[in-house]
């Protein structure tokens, strides 16, 4: 399980990374390695080149106004885990971040490395979609702005260009009325998840989020999420909440298996039971 | 709740008995062990294997770029190497041959095709990855009970059916059929990986000044690696040393001797430099280390008031392609007749099973060997009888258990249980786990929707087997007498040498302290030397739950002799009558006063004139061999109670708390057998709720990085709680039992019958290890759609 041959450049600046990328097309982007190490030692993937960019400080940097927070693609997981980036989600993403794989992975991936490995299993992919957070992304060319849910197109897939970069992740302040659950069923700790559930529900603004994700594809994201509460957003969303129209919209997207969809909704069942707890 | 034995020398702390910190701890522990990775020579170069993509297939061709001929060896190649062949005389034994690099045919995913070498194991990889295969693909045998009907794809054509062997055990079964409890299940548990944290690993080397090749490798039984290797290569054994360095865990696999060992034994001799081969873990995962696979049609006669009438069986175990060598391929099957009627009594027993070839890697023996799996299907028919009983399972158990009054008790596949209390072990656990607790706590239901099971299995386990049981086998490997050699140095050190080895059992720490039994030596005095066919006794090794038994007999048996002789040196030296003296604390004392053993060893080596004319010339170096009085092994056993919840909705299953109440005779160190436990007690919830390598219909396995195959973590094994019984075994050098894989047998049962008692009210069963969220939820709305359609 060694690497085919590659090369490797580690720039100095965003700049010089993206030109290494526009240069070459089979170049894969390395930031804390914790999905692409075992994909090159197991040779899935064998680029001509790989561009470290864990040396580009821009991309570390965490700021956060009265509406958002910015986070580099650099930040790891750790970092949100302990505190050391500020917080608009009233704990929502430290939380996530504390059950991301094993302490071990959490030190060295990054939020911004998840997201481009846009594995659906992935915790990040869902919860940052219930958020409603947004990705700059950057080329030589220049930059744009995706949701979460648009940039994650299906299964390791996402809407990166050859050459772009996830360069920040922009996640809006959690309302104080709005309630956060999230769950996911791993067959053991660490491991990525078979199920993931994760809602946004504000009652007092009658709107809700919920994402149903580690479903083989992009997770299922309903921005306007009334119709699984019995068409309103109420306090009494948790009693309201529709376990067959979950389950009518996981069929819609694929999911023939009645055993994964009813641990899929019951997943979600649990995630807002958490948000109303 | 815990007896430790008082032995002469056990109030010194070190001897029989005490719970002595590990020696080899100050080095494991800081990470200074020596593994075969960790070994340098100068000139060494990698290797990598072109193993096979398909599991069934004739092979057309294998096409070497121009460039790497000289760097890519096939079958073709290997002039005078022979292939493996594990037989056994079990009438209607099928042989395998299985070739070291594959030849005509390739017969499982992983198989070795060709082997690679270049200055680093990143380049051998690339030179592999420029060869291509030209194989004509063949229908796979990938399910064993399809590979027994007519018309199946042959793994071995030559045989015309896929049996390595069928066999039959009956005692009476008749009697049993008119019993008013019958129930009949299929019960399954799923192939496994052993994954132990080091892999496979192989460095070798030639050495011209000796002639001899040098083989280091990750091995539990290096004297039949060394066997093994003079029959594939066609050399003298004395031409061949094996030395197993520090091995990180062997759990039975390490047993069996590789192809890659006889590859890279070829190669160096062919290509002039040492050459190394570590295995990683997809290889590991994918060609390596099989084992568990068994299906049971198994039907249990009872009596109303739960007593066992009788157990029929129809037992299947999937060997995999070959028979590995020194033996695998029956190993299991043949072994699930004699074992399955556990540590119980019945009148009635019948028992047929077959050992199916399949177009996966050989079936190995893994910690406990059939007894997991027949612990398993046992255990869980045990519950189904005291459901229709209206009984407790714990109170179907105490009337169906072996009592303490019939030991030693021959059972009805004439097992000799040399002692113990069965039943006193299942009330320890019982009332450890607190079963009335828990069964008050559900009939309050839980708040979380999750479900409260409790679920106890009990096993007895033969270790340290001898000649009498393995001799009707006929298979390469048949233990007799262990030895060891035990020589005091001429500074009063003891150097003990056994054949047997360590990966994990702390045996250089127990064996040191049978030492200090017999011999009042300091244990820090001690040094214990295995692992090395050069530097060691010949043994069968390390398995079988056998060395603590055996090798600490044979060191207690030469540590005897040794002190005999030191202590008539001794009486010399003080100038008494040898009958008048005694060793005692690492001294001969007379009357008069004392000699230590130090001054006896100064004398021997040193000062030879001061000894007496009729001194022993054997001196202060000793081998002896040892044996039980019976060599039909020890019977440990244990009880294990386990308490679960179940989210029947997601299938989640967490262990609330775990209890064993275990019985290994005396205990040498204590603290050494709860490792022990522990250990496999983690690798049997594995087995429980985590471990699977699962197969397509091509024959490809499923499971190839730690990504798909779930070991548990540290998370996931519970915090258990161990209670200790000490019935000496009647037959045994301090009365010692086996124990070193109990731990792994009892827990998949214990937690498969919580489950299903959490589930019972459900209508839920669960039948099949691994016990995942899916099989759960999959279950219970089965049971749910059943309900609704009796509705």
């Amino acid at each position: 399980m060694k690497p085919a041959p590659f090369s490797y450049e580690r720039p100095r600046d965003l700049n010089a990374a993206l030109a290494m990328l526009a240069a070459n097309g089979s170049a894969k982007i390395i930031a804390g390695g914790q999905s692409l190490g075992p994909m090159l030692n197991l040779r899935l993937v064998q680029p001509e080149l790989v561009v470290d960019i864990s040396g580009l400080a821009a991309l570390k940097r965490a700021e956060s106004s009265r509406d958002e927070l910015v986070l580099g693609a650099l930040v790891t997981h750790a970092d949100i885990e302990d505190g050391r980036t500020p917080d608009v989600t009233r704990g929502a993403m430290r939380g996530v971040a504390a059950n991301i794989a094993y302490r071990a992975v959490r030190n060295r991936g990054t939020i911004g490395g998840s997201l481009s490995h846009a594995d659906p299993a992935a915790d990040w992919v869902s919860a940052l979609a219930a958020l409603g957070a947004r990705l700059t992304l950057r080329s030589l060319a220049g930059a744009r702005t995706l949701a979460v849910e648009a940039f994650v197109v299906g299964a390791l897939e996402s809407a990166l260009h050859a050459g772009e970069i996830v360069e920040a992740i922009h996640v809006p302040a959690r309302a104080v009325s709005a309630h956060w659950g999230y769950a996911k069923s791993c067959r053991k700790t660490g491991e990525f998840a078979h199920a993931i559930g994760a809602v946004l529900v504000d009652p007092a603004a009658a709107t809700a989020r919920v994402v149903i994700g580690a479903i083989d594809t992009a997770p299922i994201v309903v921005t306007d999420a009334a119709e699984l509460f019995g068409g309103r957003v109420g306090a009494d969303y948790k009693q309201r909440f529709d376990a067959r129209i979950a389950d009518l919209l996981i069929a819609k997207a694929g999911i023939n298996d009645a055993v994964r969809r009813h641990i899929h909704v019951s997943v979600l069942k649990r995630a807002v039971h958490e948000a109303a707890a | 709740m815990r007896s430790e034995r008082k032995f002469p020398s056990g109030g010194s702390g070190q001897g029989v008995g005490a719970r002595l910190p590990r020696k080899e701890d100050d080095r494991l522990m800081r990470g200074r062990g020596q593994f075969v990775a960790d070994i340098r020579v100068a000139g060494l170069q990698d290797v990598a294997f072109v193993r096979s993509p398909l599991a069934h297939a004739r092979i057309r061709g294998i096409h070497v770029p121009e460039r790497y001929r000289g760097s890519v060896f096939t079958a073709a190649d290997l002039s005078g190497v022979s292939p493996i062949r594990a037989v056994s005389a079990l009438p209607g034994f099928k042989i395998s041959e299985q070739p070291v690099l594959a030849s005509g045919k390739v017969r499982q995913v992983g198989e070795l095709v060709a082997m690679c070498v270049a200055p680093t194991r990143a380049e051998a990889e690339d030179i592999a990855a420029s060869v291509t295969l030209d194989l004509e693909e063949l229908p796979a045998v990938y399910d064993m009970l399809k590979a027994r009907e007519p018309g199946s794809a042959l793994v071995h054509e030559h045989w015309g059916d896929n049996v390595f062997l069928e066999t039959n055990y009956e005692v009476d079964i008749a009697a049993a059929l008119d019993a008013p409890i019958k129930v009949t299940r299929e019960i399954s548990t799923a192939r496994q990986c052993m994954s132990p944290l080091e892999g496979r690993g192989v460095v070798a080397s030639f050495d011209r000044r000796l002639d001899q090749l040098t083989l280091h490798s990750a091995a539990q039984m290096p004297h039949i690696t060394r066997s093994g290797l003079a029959e594939c290569l066609g050399m003298e054994e004395g031409r061949i040393r094996v030395i197993s360095p520090d091995v990180g865990g062997g759990f039975g696999h390490k047993g069996i001797l590789l192809p890659e060992e006889v590859c890279l034994s070829w190669l160096t001799m062919n290509c002039g430099h040492p050459v190394r081969w570590i295995e990683d873990r997809r290889e590991h995962l994918v060609a390596s280390s099989n084992c568990r696979e068994h299906h049971y049609r198994i039907t249990a006669y009872a009596d109303r008031d739960g007593t066992l009438r009788g157990i029929d069986c129809e037992a299947t175990v999937d060997s995999g392609a070959y028979s590995s060598y020194p033996f695998s391929a029956c190993l299991e099957a043949a072994q699930v007749a004699s074992i399955l009627p556990g540590p119980y009594r019945m009148p009635a027993y019948r028992c047929r099973t077959f050992s199916v070839a399949t177009n996966k890697c050989p079936i190995l023996p893994y910690r406990g060997v059939a007894r997991t799996g027949v612990c398993f299907a046992l255990e869980l028919m045990l519950d189904l009888v005291a459901a229709e009983a209206g009984l407790e399972p714990g109170e179907v158990r105490l009337r169906n258990l072996v009592r303490p009054e019939q030991m030693p008790f021959d059972n009805i596949t004439r097992k000799h249980f040399d002692s113990g209390d069965y039943p006193e072990a299942m009330r320890r656990a019982l009332a450890a786990i607190d079963i009335d607790a828990i069964r008050a706590r559900q009939g309050q239901g839980q708040t979380d929707g999750r479900r409260i099971g409790v679920g106890v299995s009990i096993y007895c386990e033969q270790a340290a087997h001898g000649t009498s049981v393995y001799a009707g086998w006929g298979i390469p490997m048949v233990p007799g007498h262990e030895q060891a050699t035990a020589r005091l140095t001429p500074d009063g050190g003891l150097e003990l040498r056994v054949g047997v080895h360590s990966h994990g059992q702390g045996m250089e720490t127990t064996l040191a302290q049978v030492a200090h039994e017999m011999l009042g030596m300091d244990v820090a005095k001690v040094r214990i030397i295995l692992g090395d066919t050069a530097m060691t006794p010949y043994s069968t090794g390390t398995w079988g739950s056998r060395s603590m038994v055996m090798a600490g007999g044979a060191v207690a048996a030469a540590c005897r002799e040794l002190g005999e002789r030191a202590r008539r040196i001794g009486a010399k030296l003080l100038q008494h009558d040898p009958a008048s003296v005694v060793l005692q604390n690492g001294e001969v004392r007379g009357v008069n006063g004392s000699v230590s053993l130090q001054a006896i060893a100064h004398t021997w080596y040193r000062r030879p004139q001061d000894l007496p004319a009729d001194v022993d010339p054997g001196g202060l170096e000793v081998t002896q061999g040892y044996k039980p009085a019976r060599d039909s092994g020890t019977f440990s056993y244990a009880a294990h109670a386990a308490v679960v919840a179940v989210d029947p909705d997601v299938g989640e299953v967490e262990i609330l708390d775990y209890v064993i109440v275990e019985d290994g005779g005396v205990l040498v160190n204590p603290m050494v057998v709860d490792g022990q436990i522990y250990g496999g007690l983690a690798q049997g919830v594995g087995t429980a709720l985590y471990e699977e390598m699962p197969f397509d219909t091509s024959g490809q396995p499923l499971a190839t990085t730690l990504a798909d195959y779930l070991l548990p973590g540290a998370t996931e094994v519970p915090a258990a709680r161990l209670d200790h019984m000490e019935t000496p075994s009647p037959y045994t050098q301090f009365g010692v039992k086996g124990i070193g894989e109990g731990g792994a047998i009892a827990p998949p049962a214990a937690i498969a019958n919580a489950v299903n008692d959490a589930l019972r009210p459900l209508g839920v069963e669960m039948m099949q290890s691994p016990i995942t969220p899916r099989r759960v939820v999959e279950a219970v709305l089965a049971a749910r759609a059943a309900e609704r359609n009796a509705a």
